[in-house]
């Protein structure tokens, strides 16, 4: 392969935040000073080496967007030549973020939240607000998907670029267009989050109550004492724990985690790998955000528990690039581990190895589909893979890999704290243990609510203060933009896997949004519409036109323009085509939330 | 192809596919067992020569117990699998698969569209005043002409230009969701880009996004005849490899070349000189 290099050069600042994450270019080959005497007609280690460093493109991309604010040609040629991409590949990763930009901007983004939990609290009062609103020559702002921030409805998060690495990007709540443009220069304290818990072993116990960058903190409320029970425990042992814990995946798959880590482990390839699955993204999901700025060292030292199960010697954790604040906790703290000697070459000095990789994410929905986030890893589009095979098999790298969500791994601490029968008797025969549910919407006291499997949606909502005001409820969204709509007459349903499933639901993420009788239902589909439209990485047919066309047909029906019939029967084939077609899951997912709006609440007139 | 496999025999198993029992080897996909009964299965974005991307979806069938269709075009046979491959759910997804893409994408050109629309009842009408991708053509060079309302983004042309044959990856996909488009870096044209002209994007573009330029020209002027046409085989001039060159003649004059997929030697792909440079055959004096 000859590489055909980008006729432009990088700006010595790009260069400068290119070099940091990359290190200098040895030779002229990469991009550096060319060599006569050493570089002539023979490139030191070669292209497969250079190669081998493809997984450093998107960091090397948001060392540059955060440097300058957005991806000039100079800079992605830059970074081409140093990995040894070819440019349009580069430029194919590169233009598929959305926080990543390669036109010029200012160096200051605000991106304002009109997702649904955003809009039901006055999220296009506050876009108007923008509009008439002057930011200055040095900042704009822009509409953004949900940005998990959904218990400080309406939200924004301001991005920054610039030299000064000093604290992360600044997150706002309860946001108006005011403190939007006076955030622009002060560093506003995050927002607070409303924490419950209601049970015995909890995954929240430390959050807000024990300082999240202090690792001897840590340790003195019960912190890395499930590694140590691992340790004696054995691989196999750990494995067989979880197994009995009976717990399932809190991501949205429900997927047995014993079952997993045994299949992990059982692989012959080596070697093997686990991930922490950060990335959520699913609109009103923001417990892993609350768990990650809360507990940092707990989330290390459960996926250092999986790797140790599984025989990875590797970890990862692939962050949200939205959770800029999490980021620096996690970055924090995985440097507090290693200098502590929690993680490395000899992790507790118990004999075996293992590091963790701290990802971040730049703006991509799809991108926490567990294939699609491999590939984001591995420097590639986060396009899904086709399953079979699947992660425990051929995942990052092709090689064996566990890949749980945030909730799920820390899970494993109650687990072995307690022990696994022990667990499996909290909640309900079939889902066991606590569950996080992110309330958000039209409730009085939205935010993060830890309860026993097996609580009523109304006793929920009790916890939560009821719908604020005392208004009547219209509709209750369950697992986010890619779960369902349930109706006020189904508030006894209990929050179980089993119940919902058998409701013809699903917990998803655990996402509970409240919208009262104020709310305009058409508004929050047709944003749902869009956000599968935007979201779609665009790479199988039915996803990429039928997440078009199912926003179309929403459009004409909210316009009431045409035959609501032949419309109604549009949305129902597209969204069998998606849901039975497409390649993962947010295909499969993207009519599920519109359709049970309209076939049982009755929007735009549906059959109710 | 006639490459001789070499290795150990591989197992055979069997599946049942529309009722019918049949046994074929480990590793065959459920489209090549499909193909061996005779099953005919539609496919946009399958070539025998490229690595299967499963991105179309209108080869998708019905396997007993799961919970969503598979593409049969990747999908390897199971032992005990039982498949449908025109089931009411089959026949929905493919005719909706059709039809989105026939309401997105000319696909007037697309010599397999026609067949198939009639076959799944498929109405791209329906849809209304649809979003497409109408666009200009990309006309940069002498040699070939990209016109991306035409495509359906099935990515032979990125497999062709890359690990696929020509190692070259001058173009890639950029964008995302309905935006998705291939794409040199920045958009630039072709003769700013790595593309060496080998022409292998076109070899295998279903639709006739790419197009010769000779034959872009010629449908321009309304002087385009396949009915008038013919195909000449003959083994390309230039250097030692080989090639075999099916050269499409009409009014005299070589209009196209094309190489056959199962031809040992190129599996379909050219280079430069064997794809376009035949200009010296018709160069006659002169009168």
């Amino acid at each position: 392969m000859d590489l055909h290099p980008i006729d432009a050069a990088p700006t010595p600042e790009e260069r400068a935040a290119i070099d940091l994450v990359l290190g200098l270019a040895t030779s002229g080959w990469e991009g550096g000073e060319r060599r006569p005497e050493l570089d002539g007609h023979v490139a030191y280690g070669g292209t497969e080496q250079a190669r081998s460093r493809r997984h450093l493109l998107l960091p090397a991309l948001h060392a540059v967007s955060d440097r300058v604010g957005w991806i000039s040609r100079g800079a992605l040629g830059y970074v081409s030549q140093r990995l040894s991409i070819p440019p349009a590949e580069a430029y194919g990763v590169a233009s598929f973020y959305a926080m990543l930009s390669m036109q010029e901007r200012p160096r200051t983004l605000v991106h304002v939240c009109d997702d649904i939990a955003c809009r039901a609290n006055g999220a296009e009062d506050l876009c108007a607000a923008m509009e008439r609103t002057d930011l200055g020559p040095a900042a704009a702002w822009t509409r953004s998907p949900c940005l998990g921030l959904c218990e400080a409805a309406p939200a924004a998060l301001i991005q920054r670029s610039g030299s000064n690495h000093g604290d992360p990007w600044p997150a706002v709540g309860k946001a108006t267009a005011e403190t939007l443009r006076d955030a622009l220069t002060t560093n506003p304290s995050p927002p607070a989050t409303f924490v419950k818990r209601n049970v015995a072993p909890s995954l929240l116990r430390r959050v807000g109550k024990v300082d999240p960058t202090s690792l001897d903190e840590y340790r003195a409320h019960g912190g890395y004492q499930a590694l140590r029970v691992a340790v004696g425990l054995g691989p196999e042992g750990v494995t067989r724990e979880v197994k009995d814990s009976k717990l399932l995946g809190r991501g949205g798959a429900a997927f047995p985690t014993g079952l997993k880590w045994e299949a992990v482990a059982k692989q012959p390839v080596r070697p093997h790998y686990f991930v922490c699955n950060a990335d959520e993204s699913e609109p009103g999901t923001f417990k892993d955000r609350v768990l990650t700025e809360g507990d940092p060292f707990a989330l290390i030292e459960s996926l250092t528990i999986a790797g140790y199960a599984t025989g990875s010697d590797q970890g990862y954790v692939y962050l949200r690039g939205e959770y800029p604040l999490a980021h620096e906790r996690l970055r924090h703290a995985i440097e507090q581990c290693r200098a502590r000697g929690f993680l490395g070459d000899d992790v507790m000095g118990e004999g075996f190895a293992f590091d963790v990789e701290l990802r971040r994410g730049a703006g991509a929905y799809i991108a926490g589909e567990e294939t699609a986030l491999f590939n984001s890893i591995e420097g590639f589009r986060p396009e899904p893979r086709n399953k079979p095979p699947f992660p425990v098999e051929r995942g990052l790298f092709g090689k064996p890999t566990g890949i749980n969500n945030v909730e799920t791994l820390m899970n494993v601490l109650e687990i072995l704290r307690i022990g696994g029968a022990a667990y499996a008797r909290i909640g309900t025969p079939d889902s066991t243990g606590v569950r996080l549910f992110c309330l958000s919407g039209c409730v009085e006291r939205p935010g993060l609510y830890e309860v026993e499997f097996g609580t009523s949606l109304r006793e929920l909502l009790a916890l939560a203060g009821g719908v604020r005001g005392g208004r009547p409820i219209l509709a209750v969204l369950l697992g986010g933009a890619a779960g369902t709509f349930v109706t006020p007459d189904e508030l006894d349903l209990r929050l179980t896997f089993e119940d919902t499933r058998a409701a013809g639901a699903a917990l998803g993420s655990g996402v509970v949004m409240v919208f009262d009788d104020s709310v305009n239902l058409g508004d929050i589909l047709l944003r749902i519409a869009r956000f599968f439209r935007d979201e779609s990485c665009g790479q199988c047919v039915p996803c990429r036109v039928g997440t078009v066309r199912q926003e179309e047909a929403l459009h004409r029906l909210a316009a009431a323009n045409g035959s609501r019939d032949r419309e109604l029967l549009l949305l129902t084939e597209v969204g069998q085509a998606m849901r039975d077609a497409s390649i993962c899951g947010l295909g499969q997912t993207a009519s599920g939330a519109i359709l049970s709006a309209i076939t049982k609440l009755g929007a735009f007139g549906g059959a109710r | 192809m006639t490459a001789i496999p070499v290795g150990p025999p591989r197992r055979l198993v069997e599946l049942t596919i529309d009722g019918q029992t049949t046994r074929v080897p480990e590793g065959t996909t459920v489209l090549e067992a499909c193909r061996s009964l005779g099953i005919d299965t539609p496919t946009l974005c399958y070539l025998e020569n490229l690595t299967p991307v499963n991105v179309c979806r209108v080869c998708v069938v019905e396997v007993e117990g799961a919970r969503v269709l598979a593409p049969a075009c990747s999908r390897k046979a199971e032992a005990g699998m039982v498949i449908q491959t025109d089931s009411e759910r089959v026949r929905l997804s493919r005719k909706l698969v059709l039809e989105l893409l026939a309401s997105s994408v000319d696909v007037s050109l697309a010599p397999a569209s026609p067949g198939y629309l009639e076959r799944y009842q498929a109405d791209p009408d329906r849809f209304g005043d649809a979003a497409t991708v109408a666009q200009p053509p990309k006309i940069d060079n002498d040699l070939y002409v990209r016109d991306y309302s035409r495509c359906i983004l099935c990515y032979k042309c990125v497999e062709a230009c890359g690990v696929d044959a020509q190692n070259t990856f001058a173009i890639a996909v950029a964008g995302r969701g309905f935006d998705a488009h291939i794409s040199t870096e920045f958009d630039v044209p072709l003769t700013e880009s790595a593309c060496v002209y080998c022409g292998n994007c076109i070899g295998v573009c279903p639709t006739g996004a790419l197009m010769f330029r000779s034959e872009h020209d010629m449908r321009e002027h309304g002087t385009w005849d396949e009915t008038q046409q013919t195909t000449v085989d003959t083994i390309c001039p230039y250097c030692g490899v080989g090639c075999t060159l099916e050269l499409h003649v009409q009014d005299n004059e070589i209009v196209n070349v094309t190489s056959p997929l199962d031809h040992s030697v190129t599996s379909g792909h050219l280079c430069i000189k064997g794809r376009f440079g035949w200009q010296f055959v018709q160069n006659r004096p002169s009168p």
